[in-house]
């Protein structure tokens, strides 16, 4: 039943700071504050009951019927995997409400309802055991997150969120058709129609067959995800959503993606996935390197984070298609520190933009003089960002790197490559707005309480997940390890067949 | 002693300095950060007793398992031995004068507590690096002294050249550290571990002497080192930290943090061994740095710049030693060396000081009188960097590695004329400095003399580099072996090739000529002559703006990869990629127009339509029937 309450309390609590904001805009805030807080506490519930995670794979399953006839049920199941971006999810969404509070002054309801409802689509993605469920979930991310950027959004938002809309729809589709494919096929082999993920898994198809159903999950997460050369909409949905769409973007939506990865693509279609590895390795080496690129040269400071996070999320896909248990769990890393590292980043590009109304990197410099703790900030999560040992995001890309090593030597040097890229890329962000000479004639004030109560939890779990990643690690331990217990063979004869 | 304890402390005053930093009183800052270090040197020294006195091979101690992930099980523990022990003496001690002395010198400025917060997680950072019991903990360490590096060569950030300066350093070292990553992923490939006492022992029984695969890792390795000791080809970065406050410079980028290579490669030794081929570049490295650094330093008029040119020439000696596996002669000139060149820079930097930031040599002179305990303690220091026979630490240190690189079982004669030729031209650049700085008239003014927060340690440093000396004695002079004997558990030592044995007090006889001859080529062009210098540098002029420049790798890095890769990076600023998806936009979109204009509402073009339709279809049916 819990697992039904973190999706219901999010969809009600939506509803309620809809309607409460016509009389009272800050109880709207505070019920979603709540509304978040109270899920996020029961995650931690379930993380206390289960520290270690050694007995079963699954914490709690729930599963109603919905269309028996045509094989669809209310499934939801919770693992390690799913419990950790559901408290990455609820963790960030309290900021996301908490960011906004000044920023959004307009229809203050709608806007939360639509935040919360994302996190709520969000949280059924993470969630659901039904293929049928799922894509419905997929797309309840979609609208709201669609308002979020296109009514709050800077001055191109309407551009930003139908390229968005269109991106993200037209791969979801591809993926509807192999979700339809995969049914029936299982249903012709099996007899039974059925959207079960438990019942899916395994099941028999010829390998062209299994090809183009995983190419069509593939779409909808690579575009998500995104991996180059899917990745366009991405700058302009970051750079022209609110602080809080940004935050939710980067530091949770593009996590679905690498979920599916996880969850679908690879346990549904293992052999079509081993098939494709070395190219989605080059492709995730490409993002990297390319994402690097293009986020060294941007001046907006927005579109610049945007771009490291095509960056990051490179590692994420080559990481899955290493095919190991050390890379995979690098990528898992990789999805909750980069939630943390560039959703702070977003944060503090959004409390750069209300104080001096730009994000033209050109016009700051020199914050380090009026605005001291904002720099010290700026600064732990620009060295999150190039990947200082000590903060969790070097956790993730050391073990995505050594364990890729094993898969694919040469790939992964080029990966690692990326890392230099990445110290000249956020050393340049440091540089341009923290560093230099103070230039602007507007007042700058240092982060105000409601800022630090974000960004010191922000700066908290980054650095604690550098120095004691191994309790998180603990908890997706079983789920990740399962997965390699069959799939050792086809790793060995596909770095076999790399060489 | 917990050896928890050496690098914590320093945590500690760096945390209570970036928390409380600008509400604590200023007379409470230096005691805090000053204080840190001086705790965590009085820790080293009860944990040197013990080890020393209960004759220990190694204590260990793991603090938390870091990671566990199929295997790979990095721990956060410490590893002490008479290596490691060696460094944080050092590190702690040297450390912590030049903590004292930055009480002084920085006391005006605005980051008091910046300043010294940085520097004590510096120190923290480069325990971490060299107590390290595995190589992960190791490459954090070397990251976080790289952090440090950075915020310290930019300290100073209003000024757009030292933010430049700080991100190449942070930018040029991180391409060795790949290197060094990509060695890690090898390692851990090959061992299932990265825990460098287990790897040390495994490798041999893995690879066989000369084995491809212990070629490519330890070059690897020595790619990390290289970044990081300033060594050919990633030397540039080194002249330009000078941006940073001078006792950044002494202890950073002159103590300890560049050592950091050496360090590694010794610390990696068993691999290397493995190698000897890598060995050899190591040495080669080393040769050519020495004598390509030198040169440079010869021609420059920065009084930092001459010493950070000197420090990278110094470390090629370093490297050279470690070719030759003369390895506790590397880590004996690197503990003179520390001692004298952090002498060098802070009393280069009481000059400066006293000079108003004036940093031009030929702006300088005179000063012997003006200063005279800068001039004797500086005096001191550059005898040993020019190692002047039988007195000063660096005859001892660097005699060893010339001797070695001759007569050693991997010596060689061309490593042995590289070293020559190298100590000639230090012991010309290093008196020049001096007769330059100290001699001749005044040029500017002193403004202020240092007090004895800067004397005192400049003293004990001097000291230190004197008799630091005499704890090693060559077997033709009293064959006084402390420090290698320490060093033999850790470090094997190095045997003399046949028919070299009788023959040391001749090297060293050569090695005292060549000095003496360097200070007396200084004493003619800059004291007797000086118009001779003058003639000399018209007469070479290419050739003293290619020294100058540090043989143009500046340039050829700028030309050829900054360049093209800025270049890219804004002609692709707007994503070539999303062109492609606007192309498709416009072609939808004229695609449109080109139908829209079929939708004219003109009665007759309709008609006409239906009319060619029908023709069209008519035809068709014809051709197919």
């Amino acid at each position: 039943m819990i697992l039904v309450a973190f999706v219901t309390i999010l969809m009600v609590g939506g509803i309620f700071a809809w309607i409460i904001a016509n009389w009272n805009k800050d109880l709207a805030r505070w019920i979603s504050v709540a509304a978040l807080s109270i899920d996020f506490i029961l995650g931690i519930s379930i993380w206390w009951q289960n520290p270690t995670i050694e007995s079963s794979t699954w914490l709690l399953q729930f599963t109603a019927k919905w269309v028996p006839s045509l094989g669809i049920s209310f499934s939801l199941a919770i693992d390690g995997l799913s419990l950790l971006m559901l408290l990455l999810t609820f963790f960030l969404g309290i900021f996301g409400v908490l960011i906004s509070w000044n920023e959004i002054q307009d229809r203050v309801g709608f806007f939360h309802f639509n935040l919360l409802w994302v996190l709520a689509g969000i949280t059924g993605v993470f969630l659901t055991m039904d293929l049928f469920l799922f894509y419905f979930f997929w797309e309840v991310m979609l609208i709201p997150m669609y308002f979020l950027i296109g009514i709050w959004g800077h001055e191109n938002r309407r551009y930003a969120a139908y390229k968005f809309f269109i991106f993200t729809q037209a791969s979801g589709l591809l993926m509807l058709l192999a979700i339809l494919g995969l049914y029936f096929v299982h249903g012709r082999a099996t007899g039974t129609f059925t959207f079960n993920y438990f019942d899916l898994l395994n099941t028999q198809m010829s390998a062209g067959v299994e090809r183009w159903l995983m190419l069509g999950f593939l779409a909808a997460f690579v575009v998500k995800l995104p991996v180059v050369p899917f990745h366009t909409w991405l700058p302009d949905a970051h750079s022209q959503a609110s602080t809080a769409g940004s935050l939710i973007l980067a530091g949770l939506l593009l996590k679905t993606g690498a979920y599916g990865l996880i969850r679908f693509v690879l346990p549904l279609f293992p052999s079509a996935s081993a098939e494709i590895a070395p190219w989605a390795m080059l492709f995730g080496v490409i993002g990297i390197l390319y994402g690097a690129s293009l986020a060294f040269s941007q001046t907006d400071l927005k579109r610049l984070v945007a771009y490291t996070s095509v960056s990051h999320m490179g590692f994420v896909i080559f990481g899955v298609f290493a095919f190991n248990e050390i890379a995979m769990q690098g990528v898992v890393m990789q999805m909750i520190t980069h939630g943390i590292s560039t959703g702070a980043l977003f944060v503090l590009a959004g409390s750069i933009y209300e104080r001096i109304h730009t994000r033209d990197i050109t016009s700051m410099g020199g914050f380090w003089t009026k605005a001291p703790f904002m720099s010290v900030v700026g600064l732990i999560f620009v060295l999150a960002s190039l990947g200082l040992p000590g903060l969790g995001n070097f956790v993730a890309e050391f073990l995505t790197l050594i364990g890729s090593w094993q898969a694919n030597p040469v790939l992964t040097i080029f990966a690692t490559l990326g890392v230099v890229a990445a110290t000249a890329y956020s050393l340049r962000i440091m540089q341009k707005v923290f560093l230099g000479n103070f230039t602007t004639d507007k007042t700058i004030p240092d982060l105000s309480f409601r800022e630090k109560i974000i960004m010191i939890p922000l700066v908290i779990s980054i650095i604690w997940l550098g120095l004691f990643p191994q309790p998180v690690m603990n908890v997706v331990k079983k789920v990740i390890s399962i997965q390699f217990v069959t799939e050792k063979v086809s790793t060995t004869e596909n770095s076999n067949g790399d060489k | 002693m917990n050896l928890l304890v050496t690098p914590l402390l320093p945590l500690l005053g760096s945390f209570i300095l970036i928390v409380a930093g600008s509400r604590l009183p200023k007379r409470m800052v230096p005691l805090v950060g000053a204080g840190s270090v001086g705790l965590s040197a009085i820790a080293t020294l009860i944990l040197g007793y013990r080890f020393i006195s209960n004759s220990l091979t190694s204590i260990d101690i793991t603090a938390w398992q870091w990671m566990d992930v199929a295997g790979f099980s990095p721990a956060i523990a410490f590893h002490l031995d008479a290596l490691s022990l060696i460094f944080i003496f050092v590190i702690t001690f040297v450390g912590f004068l030049i903590h004292v002395y930055s009480a002084e010198y920085m006391i005006d400025d605005d980051g008091y507590a910046r300043f010294f917060a940085y520097l004590n997680l510096f120190v923290c950072s480069m325990l971490t690096l060299v107590l390290a019991n595995n190589l992960v903990l190791l490459y954090f360490g070397w990251e976080g002294v790289g952090l440090c590096s950075y915020l310290l060569i930019g300290f100073w950030y209003t000024e757009e050249k030292n933010g430049y300066a700080a991100r190449k350093a942070f930018i040029v070292t991180r391409v060795g550290d790949t290197a060094l990553g990509i060695g890690l992923f090898m390692l851990f490939q090959h061992f299932n571990t990265l825990n460098i006492q287990e790897i040390a022992t495994q490798a041999p029984q893995h690879w066989a002497v000369g084995s491809e695969t212990a070629m490519i890792v330890s070059l690897l390795l020595l790619g990390g080192a290289v970044g990081k000791s300033a060594q050919l080809p990633l030397q540039t970065w080194l002249p330009d930290a000078m941006a940073g406050p001078s006792p950044v410079s002494a202890l950073i980028h002159a103590a300890t943090m560049v050592t950091a290579g050496v360090y590694l490669i010794a610390r990696t030794h068993a691999i290397f061994e493995l190698a000897p081929d890598a060995l050899m570049i190591v040495g080669i490295v080393g040769a050519a740095t020495l004598v390509m650094a030198g040169f440079t330093a010869l021609t420059q008029y920065d009084l930092k710049r001459v010493l950070a040119y000197s420090t990278i020439s110094q470390i090629g000696y370093m490297f050279m030693a470690l070719g030759v596996s003369a390895w506790s002669a590397a880590i004996f000139h690197f503990m003179i060396h520390a001692f004298f060149k952090a002498l060098l820079f802070l009393a280069a930097g009481a000059v400066i000081h006293a000079l108003h930031n004036e940093q031009d040599m030929y702006k300088m002179g005179g000063l012997k009188k003006k200063l005279p305990v800068i001039y004797w303690t500086f005096l001191i220091g550059a005898s040993s960097l020019a190692a002047l026979p039988l007195l000063t630490g660096g005859f001892y240190s660097k005699d060893q590695i010339l001797w070695l690189s001759l007569a050693g079982e991997h010596g060689n004669i061309w490593f042995f004329l590289f070293g020559l030729l190298g100590a000639f031209i230090t012991s010309i650049y290093t008196f020049r400095m001096l007769f330059l700085t100290f001699f001749g008239e005044e040029k500017t003014h002193v403004h202020h003399v240092p007090g004895n927060g800067i004397n005192i340690p400049l003293l004990i440093l001097a000291g230190l580099s004197t008799i630091g000396g005499f704890i090693e004695l060559p077997h033709s002079f009293g064959h006084f072996t402390v420090f290698s004997d320490f060093l033999k558990p850790v470090l094997p030592s190095i045997s003399i090739q046949e028919g070299f044995e009788g023959i040391e007090w001749m090297i060293q006889l050569i090695a005292a000529g060549v000095a003496i001859s360097g200070v007396y080529v200084a004493y003619v062009f800059y004291i007797l002559k000086p118009g001779l210098s003058v003639e000399l540098k018209s007469s070479a002029a290419d050739l003293n703006s290619f020294f100058f420049s540090g043989w143009g790798f500046d340039a050829l890095y700028d030309k050829f990869i900054v360049r093209p890769f800025v270049w890219i990076a804004n002609i692709n600023k707007r994503d070539i990629v999303d062109q492609l998806y606007e192309g498709l936009v416009w072609g939808a979109n004229a695609l449109n127009r080109v139908l829209a204009f079929t939708q004219s509402g003109i009665l007759r073009w309709y008609i006409m339509g239906i009319v060619i339709g029908g023709i069209l279809l008519l035809a068709l049916g014809i051709v197919k029937g």
